[in-house]
């Protein structure tokens, strides 16, 4: 029997996303993936997943989905949410579940996730991953140039998103402690490539100044909002290539901050580029959060670069089992008739 | 060889710079320098990106860090040759009926130019690919005659829909999707310049390259469809016409 998780409600923005789709960018093709690959990660640890493995990403409110497979095992991690399991489709009232955890759910739950809170984004793995071809190595949803993910598009009601599993396996339930998602109060950059065409007082106004993420960002790019930029030398230049993190300058002078889904030329000056390391914590930044950027130099930021690396390697040894009793989905036994046997996890049965 | 810059752009990418606008002979240093560092096959290196006047290198710091890779570029810099990149030219059908040139008239008002002579214009001259971006598949091709050189409309459309062929400063573009769009459209041509999956059941592939030349071959709106149709059922297939050496370009 097919299992599958079916959309009832898709949130403002859910798409399948992994690491993205490196190494086409001459024909144009973005990059793409997790605005937040840090979460991504977390939410595919804790389903025991290869860290790249496409999930859900929500973006600000979450879809409802109904749970059509014998059982399926379910994570969260990223921002806060307000998630509720509720045991079927007409019931209003369901239990309150944390994110940074799995959870077994059973044929006929519901799970609704609403609005986001601290953060503009949450990942929703399941084990095993969603059945979804690859597009050019991987099955991040390019909405814009119309490649990969779940019919290159953001969730629609009515969607049957097919799961690799049809059962959960058998252990308990894991949560992550101790890994921060939070958005940042200072993103660091390296200044350039096209610091010529800014004269120094700008470029120190810039790292000076507070930004606000402005309402028109999205996956493609976050729109600033703050002190306006002057151009020394005019605001169009021949289009060359946009790095992750590149901050471009266009001609209002409200600096924009290139993100996952960027496009892979462009024609303004850019003024900064943020370094790697912040990249997943720039992608967790919601509209109206305000915040600082800070020069570093290449070296600082190769080193800040290992250091992410190395939180990345710490996910694993951060995950533990979730205390029984002390929350509440396992002490609802009116809903759920959990497996109580033995914490062993028998690895075997869910590396896929 | 030109004077040249290595800019970082972050720490997972370098923008080697030739120069600051459009130019063939900066493009075809951009193109040949890509396909020295493409044949190299170095660790650490995930892509690169060719554009008008530079090549952005994006790599992996771990593996190989910005000094390593600026001195890698330097050493393959020097005796850097524009006889260094191969590409293909293309004859790709146009069709400049006023059914799809939803600016023809206007371009050849602003031009004091016939709407024939436009498209003779237009057609007269072996085109440049100088890269692909904005969206899968799209190419840059330059450089329009002098006289059919305009800026960009003052009001982009919204929406135009797929093969609508538009200029717009020196380029001219063939758009592979539906898409918003600021140039002055003055054909369409049937060729799907990106496909989404080919015949073979291989992913995504671009028709056109940076380095390709093409040629436009002005069609009849009753070939159009012919072509078009044919394009819809994945029998339009167009071969490159002959292969082009950078010396020849």
């Amino acid at each position: 029997m097919t299992a599958l998780l079916r959309v009832v409600q898709p949130g403002l923005l859910t798409t399948i996303q992994d690491l993205g789709r490196a190494g086409y960018q001459s024909l144009g093709i973005t990059v793409g993936g997790a605005l937040d690959p840090v979460g991504l990660r977390a939410a595919n640890a804790l389903v025991g997943n290869a860290a790249g493995a496409g999930a859900l990403e929500v973006l600000y409110f979450g879809p409802t989905m109904v749970v059509e497979a014998d059982d399926v095992r379910m994570s969260f991690a990223g921002a806060g949410a307000a998630i509720d399991i509720l045991p079927d489709e007409r019931a209003t009232v369901g239990m309150r579940l944390e994110t940074m955890r799995s959870v077994r759910l059973r044929r006929g739950d519901v799970v609704r996730i609403g609005s986001l809170s601290g953060g503009a984004v949450l990942y929703v793995a399941v084990e095993g991953g969603f059945r979804i071809e690859p597009v050019l190595g991987s099955v991040a949803t390019d909405i814009r140039g119309g490649i990969g993910g779940w019919q290159a598009r953001a969730l629609i009601a009515g969607d049957r998103l097919p799961l690799c599993r049809t059962q959960a396996s058998e252990r308990d339930e894991w949560r992550l402690e101790g890994l921060n998602l939070a958005p940042p109060s200072r993103v660091r950059v390296i200044a350039g490539p096209q610091t010529d065409y800014f004269a120094e007082s700008e470029i120190t106004a810039f790292f000076e100044s507070q930004y606000v993420v402005g309402s028109g960002s999205n996956r493609q790019g976050m729109r600033l909002e703050g002190r306006p930029i002057a151009h020394a030398r005019g605001y169009n230049i021949t289009s060359d290539g946009i790095a992750p993190g590149s901050i471009q300058v266009p001609g209002n002078g409200q600096p924009i901050a290139m993100l996952a889904e960027r496009q892979t030329t462009g024609g303004y000056p850019k003024i900064a580029t943020v370094i790697s390391a912040d990249l997943p914590a720039l992608g967790r930044l919601p509209i109206g959060a305000k915040f600082r950027f800070a020069p570093v130099t290449i070296e600082a930021a190769q080193a800040a670069r290992r250091e992410l690396f190395a939180e990345i390697a710490r996910i694993q040894e951060r995950i533990g089992p979730v205390v029984r009793g002390a929350d509440s989905i396992d002490v609802a036994p009116l809903l759920y008739d959990y497996n109580l046997i033995s914490g062993v996890v028998d690895a075997s049965n869910w590396v896929m | 060889m030109s004077a040249y810059k290595v800019l970082p752009a972050g720490d997972t990418a370098l923008v080697v710079e030739f120069g600051d606008r459009v130019d063939r002979k900066l493009s075809t240093f951009v193109l040949a320098l890509a396909r020295r560092i493409d044949e190299m096959r170095l660790d650490g290196i995930i892509e690169t990106v060719p554009t008008f006047r530079s090549l952005m290198v994006h790599y992996d710091p771990l593996i190989l860090s910005a000094e390593a890779l600026t001195n890698r570029i330097i050493s393959l810099m020097e005796g850097l040759s524009t006889s260094d990149y191969r590409g293909h030219t293309w004859r790709l059908p146009v069709c400049y009926d006023s059914e799809f040139a939803l600016d023809l008239e206007d371009v050849a008002a602003r031009t004091g130019l016939t709407v024939p002579q436009v498209v003779e214009r237009h057609a007269s001259v072996t085109y440049h690919v100088y890269m692909l971006g904005f969206m899968p598949g799209l190419a840059y091709m330059g450089d329009v005659p002098a006289e059919l050189t305009l800026s960009r409309r003052e009001s982009p459309r919204l929406k135009i829909p797929a093969g609508s062929l538009g200029i717009g400063m020196a380029m001219s573009c063939i758009f592979p999707g539906e898409s918003p769009c600021g140039l002055h459209i003055i054909g369409r041509s049937p060729v799907p310049l990106f496909r989404h999956q080919t015949n073979s059941g291989a992913g995504p592939s671009a028709l056109l390259a940076p380095g390709d030349g093409v040629v436009y071959a002005p069609i009849s709106i009753r070939e159009y469809r012919e072509l078009a149709a044919k394009a819809a059922d994945g029998t339009l297939d167009i071969a490159p016409a002959d292969v082009l050496t950078g010396a020849a370009a």
